[in-house]
């Protein structure tokens, strides 16, 4: 309508290919340092023993809630004499057996849940059951069963483990993408192919998630039966020695025993459950 | 199987008309259905259509006439409740690799595979090569997509249009007797497409595959295909089938191809039955 106003000059640049600064430039040191996940949680730890420290000197009653230097060294003492150690690894021993035998479970489980119809009926029911049931209201029971020994305790760990584990993964298969279960299919893989090579892989950020759930409650578990029962087999666990050292009143070598346990968990998560994830799930971009 | 196979991948060596008159792919009077929760659906009524060797056979309708559902069943991941689909003469009764599936999706690759993997993956996991071979054969097909610097990437460091890439070098590595192709250029942008679409011609014209093709857009029909045949919705009948030789073919009466199929598809004609 108006087109002599509409009428406007073409433009045509010619694009320079020097004078705009950076397109790509790496990262100074301090700020690839402050990048580091490693470094900042190393703060919030140093940051955590700080206020320990400041709110038990405050405090002055080493009976109810010792400082962190003293729990540091009964800590170094408990590993030196070699106790800390002893009842670290009696501890560690039973929980990776109960551990290793709850993952089999579970995996024989969700393998039965995820070929059939009524196998997967029969988990779902189960988990629905026994998952908010906790371990340790267990273990009167599995005394009874197992007498007082390694075998009870294992018992509740694989109760423990078991219905967590078994959980995610089998929502994990429940959820695998149905383009990567054709292609799958297309390709010609067999029952176990398939289950190696799809289902597997494709649900493996649930699985980790049952795996670092079912590790935590085995731990809880753990250190709680063995404050309930003490030793077994010999040589007490961690739980024996917190609950022995507060027996005889010497608190800090129970903040010592805490500590461990505490040790293991960051250990575990940062140095497995991290690095594998890291080379799985986040590698391959599958991570939400 | 086998036979086919070596067909599919020596058509280039041989004039395709030699055995054009044998269908490669037959579709008889196919039904599908599939279940909701609460509804037994049917997708498509009676399909009868004819795939020839070295065909860039087009499936074009509008969404709701069972395209992709008929493609589902030609890669035998569903049967049909009436009629029969069979390949080189032999009844399709599940997947497998002598028909390889190009989704829409672009998680169809494994992203617990780089992209070399994925397609030796699929060569081993058939049977059809071993580990060595198919890592020849992978690098081959993935500098035929060219991504050649790419066969180490994971699939979610790459654009859309380079996993669709993947995709084709992956279906084009195992050499099938069909490539099935379920709007594999859907989800990507205009620019994009148009550029796939051109390098799809370019890679038929190397290897003279046949390929199944499904589709709602006309302009991709009309520049991809050599046959059109054209779907009613609610449920998917043949409505026609149309030679076709590109964007600019002109029909007998002297109008061009997309206006016509736009007329047939919005019933501005009345519709024509071909068996």
């Amino acid at each position: 309508m108006h087109e002599e106003t509409t009428k406007r000059p073409e433009i045509i640049n010619t694009v320079t290919d020097t004078g705009f600064g950076v397109v790509e430039k790496p990262l100074t040191a301090s700020e690839r340092v402050v990048n580091n996940g490693v470094f900042r949680k190393c703060i919030v730890l140093l940051f955590l023993a700080l206020v320990w420290e400041a709110y038990a000197q405050w405090q002055n009653n080493p009976l109810l809630f010792p400082t962190f230097s003293d729990t540091m060294s009964a800590f170094i003492s408990g590993v030196w004499s070699g106790k800390l150690l002893m009842a670290t690894w009696s501890s560690l021993t039973v929980l990776v057996k109960g551990y290793a035998v709850g993952m089999l479970f579970a995996a024989i489980f969700t393998a039965f849940a995820s070929a059939t119809r009524v196998g997967s009926d029969i988990l779902e029911t189960l988990t629905s059951m026994f998952n908010p049931l906790p371990s340790i209201a267990l273990l009167p029971l599995a005394m009874i069963w197992f007498g007082l020994g390694e075998g009870s305790i294992i018992f509740v760990l694989i109760h423990a483990v078991l219905w967590s584990v078994a959980l995610n993964t089998h929502s994990g298969f429940k959820s695998v993408s149905p383009t990567w279960r054709m292609v799958g299919r297309n390709y010609g893989l067999s029952r176990v192919g398939y289950v190696a090579k799809i289902l597997i892989p494709g649900a493996f950020p649930s699985i980790l998630t049952g795996m670092k759930i079912g590790w935590a409650f085995a731990w809880r578990t753990l250190i709680a039966a063995e404050l309930v029962f003490g030793a077994s087999s010999g040589s007490g666990g961690l739980g024996w020695f917190i609950f022995q050292n507060k027996n005889m009143l010497d608190i800090p070598n129970v903040f010592a025993g805490l500590l461990t346990v505490i040790i293991f968990g960051l250990l575990v998560e940062n140095l497995i459950f991290k690095v594998v994830e890291k080379r799985t799930i986040h590698k391959w971009g599958m991570h939400s | 199987m086998s036979e086919g196979l070596a067909a599919g991948s020596g058509g280039h060596s041989q004039p395709a008309s030699s055995n054009a008159a044998l269908p490669l792919l037959s579709v008889e009077g196919v039904t599908l259905q599939y279940r909701t929760t609460d509804h037994l659906v049917t997708a498509t009524y009676r399909v009868s259509f004819d795939v020839l060797r070295s065909d860039r056979f087009v499936i074009l309708g509008p969404s709701g006439c069972g395209k992709s559902t008929l493609l589902k069943a030609v890669g035998g991941f569903i049967q049909p409740v009436e009629g029969r689909i069979s390949l080189n003469g032999h009844p399709i009764s599940k997947p497998g690799p002598d028909r390889v599936m190009v989704f829409q999706e672009f998680d169809q690759l494994l992203p617990w595979k780089s992209v070399k993997e994925n397609i030796v993956f699929a060569l081993t996991s058939s049977g059809r090569l071993g580990r060595k071979e198919a890592i020849d054969k992978a690098l081959h097909y993935i500098h035929k997509v060219n991504l050649s610097g790419f066969s180490e990437s994971l699939p979610h460091t790459l654009s859309g249009g380079m996993k669709q890439r993947v995709a084709i070098a992956r279906g084009m590595a195992m050499e099938p007797d069909i490539l099935l192709m379920d709007e594999p250029f859907a989800a990507l942008d205009a620019l994009t497409r148009g550029k796939m679409q051109e390098e799809l011609l370019q890679l038929w014209e190397d290897t003279r595959f046949t390929v199944l093709f499904v589709t709602h857009s006309i302009p991709e029909a009309v520049r991809i295909g050599n046959r059109i045949l054209l779907l009613s919705a609610h449920p998917g009948q043949v409505k026609a089938e149309l030679d076709c030789k590109g964007i600019d073919t002109v029909r007998p009466s002297g109008e061009p191809i997309v206006q016509y199929i736009e007329e047939l598809l919005f019933q501005k004609r009345g519709g024509i039955a071909h068996a």
